[in-house]
């Protein structure tokens, strides 16, 4: 096994293959913001409470703050500026637009990468269970209420 | 956080090899580590990373009819999977009561465990007197905010509790932690994992350096179990005290208890006591089960600011109790 603590990294962002020398210390989070320019992910506590940085690792939802560059390697992940497709927002972006789900805007890239993935494991049942599988991403604002109906209007727009 | 060099382990010798190295840390779903190494909790040297070793994530069922959960099988995938969440609800239950839906995708279950106390002292990003962060340093929480602490098996040196809710379920089940090391195998009861403070609260737990936690294994299903969990919001927050029961039932009456107490101690506390005077006790006996778990508590013993969690965590037995009683084979 190879120790290092400076390695290049190759990965596919938003469908883009990207390859990157990170310190071994850089997180995903610090990767995509500072190296990628993606600074639609947001840094909030950097330390796993707030779920401001939520992004998609090979397909789920995970805090960027708390995976290393290193160990997303070969990986490939999702932010929200690789949502929207052929200049069309994703229904859930649209969904929290339509329904007023944020104020200040801070939590919103990580709320819509939550939800999106929400819809797609599919613990959308209640209200209830959306208020749940949501916890991980706080609104400071308490945009709580217009958040839910948004992930419930986007399973509509999906479903309709 | 200070620099260190990062290795990714190929398979399970390639990383006891390595990890039996000085000054070196095994990195699984991360969610602790890398805040322990921001905080300057853990100044490792050197890290390997576990997150891409092959055959580590299976659930499988034995041949005795328990279960084995691979170590790196992460906590949403545990909880979801269907033998899991019907042979043994209690840890499903714990599992999807822990973190977020984010931090469930990334944390393992084998790392679960290693979690560390959330005492305010511990995590400061001040440098506080504290003995699981300097040894000999004192302890901030003995008097001063305390009433999240522990009720049982505290001493002078440290009065912090182990958070984890997986752990808390996998001690009423009787698990066994399967840790292999560059010469073998060894097995640990999920009891014995975790250690209380006494006068080394630094050693969290029993494992070994360069030990390396690679399966869990339960005993046959516990259909008639649950996890009760009281914390000061719904969703999202760490227990302020939480119960494990897992009964075995013969019509109606008790004929095996298992309680595990969660966020009250250091380590998961078995009511023994308890889980004995239960057996062949009407499930239906409030009364008698509320006298058996009261006189359970002789071991407890409060701090400045934490009396109202002796109250609360019989409350929440004896709930867990009943929740489990309920639940449906």
């Amino acid at each position: 096994m190879k120790l290092r603590s400076h390695l290049t990294i190759t990965l596919r962002v938003n469908g883009l293959v990207r390859q990157e020398q990170v310190d071994a210390r850089t997180t995903l989070l610090d990767l995509l913001r500072e190296h990628l320019d993606l600074t639609g992910t947001k840094k909030g506590c950097n330390f796993g409470e707030c779920g401001a940085c939520t992004v998609h690792l090979n397909g789920r939802r995970v805090n960027g703050c708390l995976v290393l560059a290193a160990s997303a390697d070969g990986a490939e992940v999702t932010t929200i500026e690789g949502l929207a497709a052929d200049g069309k927002l994703h229904p859930v972006q649209q969904a929290f637009i339509d329904l007023d789900a944020f104020q200040c805007g801070y939590c919103t890239p990580g709320q819509v990468m939550s939800a999106v993935a929400l819809i797609r494991e599919g613990h959308t049942r209640s209200a209830a269970e959306i208020r749940e599988w949501m916890s991980g991403n706080l609104c400071r604002c308490s945009s709580y209420p217009q958040i839910v109906a948004a992930v419930e209007a986007a399973m509509d727009a999906k479903e309709g | 956080m200070d620099s260190f060099a990062y290795g990714r382990a190929a398979g399970i010798e390639d990383a006891l090899a390595e990890g039996s190295g000085p000054n070196t840390v095994f990195l699984a779903g991360g969610t602790e580590l890398l805040n322990w190494l921001r905080l300057g909790i853990a100044k490792p040297e050197r890290v390997i990373d576990l997150t891409q070793l092959n055959g580590l994530a299976e659930i499988m069922r034995l041949p005795d009819g328990g279960l084995r959960i691979g170590a790196l099988a992460r906590l949403n995938d545990v909880a979801l999977n269907e033998d899991v969440a019907r042979g043994y609800p209690v840890l499903s239950q714990a599992i999807l009561k822990s973190a977020s839906a984010q931090l469930r995708n990334l944390a393992t279950i084998g790392g679960n465990p290693f979690q560390r106390t959330r005492c305010g002292y511990f995590r400061a990003e001040d440098d506080l007197p504290c003995n699981k962060r300097n040894p000999g340093s004192g302890c901030s929480a003995l008097n001063g905010i305390n009433d999240r602490h522990a009720i049982f098996g505290w001493s002078e040196a440290c009065v912090a509790t182990q958070p984890s809710d997986p752990a808390a379920a996998l001690a009423a089940l009787d698990a066994i932690f399967v840790a292999a090391h560059k010469g073998g195998e060894r097995r640990i009861k999920a009891v014995d994992f975790h250690t209380l403070p006494g006068d080394t609260p630094h050693i969290e737990n029993t494992i070994r350096h360069g030990e390396l936690i690679v399966g869990i294994e339960l005993p046959v299903p516990a259909p008639h179990s649950a996890y009760l969990k009281l914390r000061e919001r719904e969703s999202y927050e760490y227990a302020v005290v939480s119960a494990a029961v897992a009964l075995d039932l013969e019509g109606e009456r008790i004929s095996r208890a298992r309680i595990a107490l969660g966020s009250v101690a250091l380590k998961p506390w078995r009511l023994t006591e308890a889980e004995r005077s239960l057996a062949g006790v009407s499930a239906n006996d409030s009364a008698a089960i509320r006298k058996i778990i009261d006189g359970s508590f002789g071991e407890a013993k409060a701090l400045t600011h934490n009396a109202y969690k002796i109250t609360l965590a019989k409350n929440a037995a004896v709930r867990a109790v009943r929740l489990a009683a309920a639940a449906s084979s």
